[in-house]
């Protein structure tokens, strides 16, 4: 099962957030949030809230799971 | 190529330098052949513990010039502060350092049971101090390039 995300697609939905504005607003570096797009890293329950929380959506609309195909 | 790339390549550079050269140094004043083993033992215990400050001012001094150039070139100021991917994958890089100077730790015993000089098992520990730092640093930079 892969972890996937709208994130990017998220941020250019409130008004072109960048990279560092989120990264500032959940607490972490931009290298964090460049992870995350990219799908190199699957975060933390509390950072994936803290991140749907700025998107104010709930949090399956910002990550969800890909079954892989066999 | 992000900032915790650039400062890996650099820590790892700048650690390969203080090896090499305090090698060459503590190699020049080797006492290999020495018949006298508490000699040996004393000049080993100091090249050790004289290491130890060594690394950790040239450390200190390659981080404080490294973020000044890094500010200069990029003109931004380095992250203030090490998040939950900064923390995992420290720990995951300190997991391979751990396992790579027990295995030295390991084959330095091995050396003594074998009979070989003293000498041989100080320099295997030396060297596995710092294979296991390279391999620390090595896997901090992979795992930032091809993620967790």
């Amino acid at each position: 099962m892969l972890i996937r995300n709208n994130v990017r697609k998220l941020r250019f939905n409130h008004d072109e957030m960048t990279q560092q504005q989120l990264a500032e607003k959940v607490s972490v570096t931009r290298q964090t949030i460049v992870a995350i797009e990219k799908e190199k890293y699957s975060p933390s329950l509390e950072l994936a809230f803290r991140i749907a929380l700025v998107f104010n959506s709930p949090l399956e609309e910002v990550f969800f799971i890909e079954k892989e195909e066999e | 190529m992000s900032y915790q790339e650039k400062k890996n390549i650099v820590s790892l550079l700048g650690s390969f330098l203080v090896f090499v050269l305090y090698g060459l140094y503590v190699f020049q004043k080797n006492p290999v052949g020495s018949i006298d083993s508490a000699y040996t033992f004393s000049f080993w215990g100091g090249v050790i513990l004289v290491l130890i400050p060594v690394s950790i001012v040239a450390k200190i001094i390659i981080t404080i010039v490294f973020n000044m150039i890094y500010r200069i070139t990029t003109n931004e100021t380095e992250p203030s502060f090490s998040d939950e991917l900064d923390k995992l994958i420290e720990l995951k890089a300190t997991r391979n350092s751990h396992y790579v100077f027990t295995l030295g730790f390991l084959v330095a015993m091995g050396s003594l049971v074998i009979d070989m000089q003293p000498t041989v098992m100080f320099i295997i520990l030396l060297f596995s101090g710092f294979v296991s730092e390279m391999v620390g640093g090595i896997t901090q930079l992979y795992l930032y390039r091809r993620g967790v």
